[in-house]
């Protein structure tokens, strides 16, 4: 069996064989996947929603072959149904929170590296006076200033976190801004604009993959810090920050409603932090 | 280094102004103010008591009135806490915040350090494997689960220490710090764990092994002294980070700081209290910053060019 050398391999072929050489990453990834499916699919299953008060079960005991599997809290609300309709809340505005805070921080970034001169060091400096914010503080503030409640979360969080990605990307874009196949584009004739959209945020991309995994569980924990506070999401809406919030006021008693939604946050951290890694070591090998 | 430091300053304070001003509009706008959730009271007292803190004139005037109060040291009196000027809750919730920081700072540099030096020193043992385990859980498992938990084994299970509160002395101590220094643990032994091994590779550590130097002296001499540049990057913003990460913390553990203070100002809209303890808390980051950017100047000359 000669090993085929006539199809020569492409990086990102190359660096998918690396990740999933990873085996950490790979297991993390599916647990990962099925948890989403878990939370989006689950409360399907069971035929009250989250916020159905059960008069009849109220705080019951973990029996996995009632209907309430992991009990119920003291509304008589069945808990399970409520970690993974939390779940909902906290994967989604993780993961659509980093995807915004990303587009924005890659945009911004390779507008600021590629045009360079004074705009450059104006829309720097405008991110290193926020970056001199305390971050907290700042989440804090900004989703009083919308209201409280989860659009209010959402935009404080991508506010404070479009930073690291436009920075990282401003230091690409510039040194792509000197290349060659640039210059050729801008002596073909295509404006500006079209140069950073077609030209330098493709060739970021691998950066922007290793550092936005990094944004997903920066986000996920934001949001269950605030909601944890009782600045994010409210109730009766579920979340995993608010859910743990309130495990805790009746720890001494019942460990049970702690453990289920912090189990799963954390666990859903650990998988992200892996995800992150496995995916940093197969795109720059070098930083390690 | 003067002028390094003057400037860096002068930058400092430009971020303060902004803070300031942003805070302060972005609190007006939020919707809410600070006597809004009273029980019903008779528009004429609303008028009166609103007119004592002086909201009742337009933004701008407010804005002058504090700045000028700010320059002259005076944060104005809380709107929450009747009776207390913000300079007073600052000055009685920032020694307990301080305590909790510099002793978290402290294990977590102390042991993080600790930790790296051992993974890096024995790669693949067990005090490697240990402190892996260590960094992925400290790293991934978030304060305000690991807390509660610590409270529910050591405090409620076994009683060894007080669930929270801040009347028994180093006992009370023991779990914020303990806490609070986890994720630090975590970050500062994986990031002295990569650099040492890193360094250990580095030409002049060659030299200085091949010159004959005793491995005690090249490790304390020449490889630390360019592995720990990274950790002097991290611990400065963590310096800051842990003062006010212990927002959190002091929620957790019911301890009157300033971070408890924030967090009950802000959600009862008590605009001075909230400017003062931003305004403490964005100085710390700044003076932080610029303390860090000289320690690594004076450790490393290469940076000392750069700026």
């Amino acid at each position: 069996m000669a090993p085929d050398l006539a199809a020569p391999r492409s990086t990102l072929s190359l660096q998918a064989a690396r990740f999933a050489g990873n085996r950490l990453a790979v297991v993390s990834v599916y647990v990962l996947l099925a948890i989403v499916a878990l939370c989006f699919l689950g409360p399907y299953a069971f035929p009250f929603t989250g916020q159905d008060a059960d008069f009849d079960n109220i705080s019951a005991p973990m029996n996995l072959w009632s209907a309430h599997p992991f009990g119920t809290d003291d509304y008589g609300r069945d808990l399970l149904v409520r970690v993974l309709e939390g779940g909902q809340v906290s994967l989604a505005i993780g993961f659509l929170g980093a995807l915004t805070a990303g587009v924005i921080g890659v945009l911004y970034g390779a507008m600021s590296g590629f045009v360079g001169g004074r705009t450059d060091s104006l829309l720097m400096r405008t991110v290193e006076v926020l970056y001199g914010f305390p971050y907290v503080i700042l989440v804090i503030l900004l989703s009083l200033l919308f209201g409280g409640g989860t659009v209010a979360l959402f935009v404080a969080i991508v506010f404070t976190l479009w930073l690291t990605p436009a920075v990282i990307v401003r230091a690409q874009a510039q040194s792509l801004a000197r290349r060659e196949f640039v210059e050729a584009a801008r002596a073909g004739g295509m404006t500006g604009w079209q140069i950073v959209v077609q030209h330098i945020v493709p060739n970021t991309v691998s950066l922007v993959i290793v550092y936005g995994s990094l944004l997903v569980p920066e986000v996920i924990l934001s949001e269950s810090f605030l909601s944890f506070l009782g600045i994010g999401i409210k109730e009766p809406q579920a979340s995993w920050g608010n859910l743990i919030q309130s495990g805790t006021a009746q720890m001494d008693t019942d460990l049970r409603l702690l453990l289920l939604p912090g189990g799963l946050l954390a666990l859903v951290l650990f998988c992200l932090n892996f995800i992150a890694d496995g995916l940093r070591d197969a795109f720059d090998p070098n930083e390690r | 280094m003067i002028p390094f430091v003057a400037k860096r300053l002068w930058n400092g304070l430009l971020t303060l102004a902004a803070l300031a001003s942003l805070t302060f509009f972005i609190m007006r706008l939020a919707p809410g103010g600070p006597f809004s959730r009273n029980r019903k009271i008779s528009p004429e007292v609303q008028a009166n008591i609103e007119a004592a803190f002086h909201l009742d004139e337009p933004v701008v005037r407010q804005f002058a009135r504090y700045i000028w109060g700010l320059m002259r040291g005076d944060l104005g009196p809380s709107t929450r806490f009747r009776d207390y000027s913000v300079n007073d809750l600052i000055a009685s919730g920032l020694p307990t915040s301080l305590t909790i920081g510099f002793w978290a700072i402290l294990v977590a540099g102390l042991v993080g350090i600790a930790l790296g030096l051992a993974g890096a020193l024995r790669r693949n043992g067990w005090t490697d494997y240990a402190a892996g385990t260590i960094g992925v859980i400290g790293i991934a498992i978030p304060i305000f689960i690991i807390g509660p938990l610590m409270q529910a084994y050591f405090s409620v299970y076994l009683g060894w220490l007080p669930v929270g509160g801040w009347n028994e002395g180093w006992r009370s101590l023991v779990l914020p710090v303990l806490v609070l220094a986890l994720p630090n643990i975590a970050y500062i032994s994986r990031l002295t764990r990569s650099s040492l091994i890193e360094s250990q590779r580095e030409n002049h550590v060659r030299t200085a092994r091949a010159k004959g130097i005793g491995p005690t002296r090249v490790l304390w001499g020449h490889v630390m002294t360019g592995a720990l540049l990274p950790v002097i990057a991290y611990l400065g913003p963590a310096c800051a980070a842990l003062i006010t990460g212990s927002i959190l913390i002091e929620t957790v553990f019911a301890l009157p700081g300033i971070g408890r203070f924030f967090v009950d100002a802000a959600l009862n809209r008590d605009y001075p209290l909230v400017m003062g303890i931003t305004l403490v808390y964005g100085g710390f980051l700044i003076v932080f910053n610029i303390l860090t950017d000289l320690v690594r100047g004076w450790l490393d000359p290469r940076v000392r060019h750069g700026t």
